[in-house]
């Protein structure tokens, strides 16, 4: 059994260089930046630094950009912070993560349809914001989680500035940060939402972009903290591996895409080369996806018989949506692209990421077609995992 | 073995799984997530999946949630709620064995590569001289549940373990604690798994099936009071028939769904020496001499023998040996030989 790690797009290895930045702040750097001695300014300069960075990366200035608790508090910022300081209600994709359906839901919002792509209706969106004149949020992905299709931002942003003038519109850029340059989606955007630890930072923080002039009311009150828009003693040692990730991040963007492009390929010609009828949900050009999430469905096969065999072959995948007891649940994703339900009951999502490995796609290659042939009444001992299964 | 053990977060599970992990098995644990509606455990059942998978954390076992919901609802809620309005008193918990954990679960852990699936319920499997094998009763008559496994064929008996089934509940509670597993002193689980104790059975009927008032008449036919809901009535059942007490107590003791009408009478009314049986399957051969029949999950059994149709062997009449009240129709009836599951079937009018 060989350790494979392919579900990077839920969450990846923490960066060394995060590591290296971070590990002072276990230590000797402790200050809560609001204080007045050198240990707060020692404290304050490191979170300032870390918002520069940031806020390069991104292509904005830093104090557009607000820390947050990661990327759920960023989406539920966004949302229901305009629709509190401008009243009416939210519109999103159909496809969203529930860090933005929830919220939107909770505005009595409206969903738009997708695409078989999974890419906004451009022409149905235009028609409800004029059939909803009372939207003041719209919010659309900037890559997919299932999926990783990405969305051209700026094409939303025309519908939305001509069809709803006085309407904001905010992206989740959480699945789209390891590998897209963000700074033309912040110019398309009012609000953005990034998480550190889908690019190689800590889990817990995240940032929400907020172009200036654009008014919200904060979700969290406090002591003021971040502006006024987020209040609460800043984590400091997450902003700066934050920070450090993305910086690397970006650095090392068009290697590390090039590189996960290469894997990607013989990923998927293996796949379908042993399963021939296996469905590839996630766009082929690269110009319309993520380069790490490859979502393909087995037509016929049960995703949660296909993960527990993976799991005991040592591979980590997901079926890239979960209930919080951990049981799967029917992807909204698939359903809204009109995926059929006896293909996206067999949806499996192998994401790569920073760190991945040509040993990581032979060890896919081994264990998901012995699995989808073993689900399908083949070999019931699966490849790579000997003794498991024999009957003793 | 490669065992899967279905861990509902309770304390039998709990127990079950750590013994089948100290016998050596190679064990993992699964809770299924069949219910997404509204429970008394809360959402999801998420802390009953929290309980299970941190007594596997415990027990060293893997653990992983597996969602029958679509199953569930296809073949206990919605069956349930079809039930009542056909005039039946379902078990679901029966339904959910048969259908859900014996099958769905059982085929699923087949293909897997599990030589057995196991469950913490109180009953046991006997193995005959002639390699056949038993439903038998569990150690602990107070929790016995053979009666909602009798349906379990040779082929599921040999591929499924009852770890606790030769034990008594307090003994199954001291070595949780002994093992320092959460469960330990965790209340047993009662009543049906999606109906809440506060909406009730009427309230999720209600949603679900039209519901029709029905009036409440003696046994020559004098009205006495309504119920709102013939489709809430069981046979045999004595309260909330919106009749005042004082005088003897009275007994459903016939359900006209075509005139909407509720007979009560005496508990004599209820009596009869004969009780109708379909989907009647016993569990190897079939016996013809007086065996004990058991009407509901902790009712005393009775004599009786089977008299099955020559022409349909699904179709059975239990006599009784001494008259006996009816049994509600869609109420299972489980035949034992002493402490061993011969046959079962479902009472139909």
């Amino acid at each position: 059994m060989t350790d494979a790690y392919l579900d990077h797009a839920a969450s990846t290895p923490v960066r060394p260089e995060a590591v290296a930045a971070m590990t002072p702040l276990l230590g000797s750097s402790f200050g809560n930046p609001s204080g007045s001695h050198h240990w707060a300014r020692e404290a304050r300069r490191l979170l300032d630094d870390a918002r520069d960075q940031v806020a390069d990366a991104l292509g904005v200035s830093p104090s557009e950009v607000v820390f947050t608790s990661g990327g759920t508090e960023a989406d539920n910022t966004a949302v229901m912070g305009v629709v509190a300081a401008r009243g009416g209600r939210a519109l999103c994709s159909a496809v969203e993560h529930s860090a933005v359906l929830e919220p939107v839901k909770a505005t009595g919002g409206v969903f738009a349809p997708v695409d078989g792509a999974g890419r906004l209706d451009l022409d149905a969106l235009a028609g409800l914001l004029t059939a909803n004149p009372d939207i003041t949020l719209v919010s659309a992905m900037t890559a997919n989680n299932e999926t990783g299709a990405v969305q051209d931002l700026s094409q939303v942003a025309d519908v939305v500035r001509s069809q709803a003038p006085k309407a904001l519109l905010h992206t989740d850029a959480v699945a789209a940060a390891p590998w897209i340059d963000l700074a033309p989606v912040s110019d398309a955007v009012d609000l953005l939402t990034v998480s550190a630890h889908k690019l190689g930072g800590p889990k817990g923080i995240g940032a929400l972009v907020v172009r200036t002039g654009t008014k919200i009311t904060p979700l969290v009150r406090g002591g003021g903290q971040e502006q006024e828009r987020r209040s609460g003693t800043p984590n400091v040692m997450g902003a700066v591996g934050f920070a450090a990730a993305l910086s690397a991040c970006v650095a090392n963007r068009d290697q590390t895409v090039a590189r996960t492009e290469a894997l990607r390929h013989r990923l998927i010609d293996g796949l379908v080369a042993a399963a021939p009828d296996a469905v590839v949900v996630s766009p082929p050009s690269a110009t319309d996806r993520t380069a790490g999430t490859v979502l393909v469905c087995f037509p016929g096969i049960e995703r949660e018989a296909l993960l527990f065999l993976l799991d005991q072959a040592g591979l980590g995948a997901s079926w890239g949506s979960s209930c919080a007891s951990g049981a799967s649940e029917p992807s909204h994703v698939l359903a809204a692209m009109g995926v059929p339900s006896h293909v996206s009951r067999g949806a499996l999502r192998l994401s790569l990421g920073w760190s991945s490995t040509d040993a990581d796609v032979d060890a896919a290659l081994a264990a998901v077609p012995a699995a989808v042939n073993q689900l399908r009444g083949g070999d019931p001992v699966p490849a790579g995992a000997p003794e498991v299964g024999a009957i003793r | 073995m490669k065992v899967l053990v279905m861990m509902s977060g309770g304390v039998d599970s709990s127990v079950a799984a750590a013994l089948l992990q100290d016998d050596g098995h190679e064990t993992v644990g699964v809770t299924l997530k069949l219910w997404g509606g509204e429970s008394d455990s809360g959402c999801c059942s998420i802390s009953d999946v929290d309980d299970a998978r941190r007594v596997a954390d415990r027990l060293g076992i893997d653990h992983h949630t597996f969602n029958f919901g679509d199953d569930f609802t296809e073949h206990v809620v919605g069956p349930y709620a079809q039930d009542h309005a056909a005039g039946r008193t379902p078990n679901p918990c029966i339904e959910c064995n048969r259908h859900i954990k014996f099958d769905a679960v059982y085929e699923r852990a087949r293909v897997l590569g599990f030589d057995a699936v196991a469950t913490g319920h109180h009953a046991q499997i006997v193995e005959l001289a002639d390699g056949s094998r038993r439903v038998g009763r569990g150690a602990d008559p107070a929790k016995d549940q053979s009666y909602v496994l009798h349906m379990l064929d040779q082929e599921r008996l040999g591929r499924t373990l009852l770890p606790i089934g030769g034990m008594h509940k307090s003994e199954v509670r001291e070595h949780a604690a002994r093992l320092g597993l959460r469960t330990a002193s965790k209340p047993d689980s009662q009543d049906v798994c999606f109906i809440t104790k506060t909406q009730g059975r009427g309230s999720f009927l209600e949603n679900r099936i039209e519901l029709t008032p029905a009036e409440v008449v003696d046994t020559d036919g004098q009205p006495v009071g309504s119920v709102p809901a013939v489709e809430l009535v069981t046979l045999g059942q004595r309260k909330g028939l919106g009749s005042a007490g004082g005088a003897a107590p009275r007994y459903v003791v016939d359900i006209d769904r075509t005139t909407s009408t509720v007979t009560v009478g005496s508990r004599a009314d209820l009596l009869v020496s004969e009780q109708p049986a379909d989907d009647w399957q016993w569990s190897v051969d079939s016996v013809d001499h007086e065996v004990l029949v058991q009407t509901s999950a902790h009712g005393g059994p009775r004599p009786a023998t089977i008299v099955v149709s020559p022409g349909d062997p699904g179709l059975a009449t239990i006599v009784w040996s001494t008259p006996q009240r009816r049994v509600a129709p869609g109420q299972s009836l489980v035949a034992y030989v002493g402490d061993t599951v011969v046959g079962g079937g479902m009472a139909s009018r």
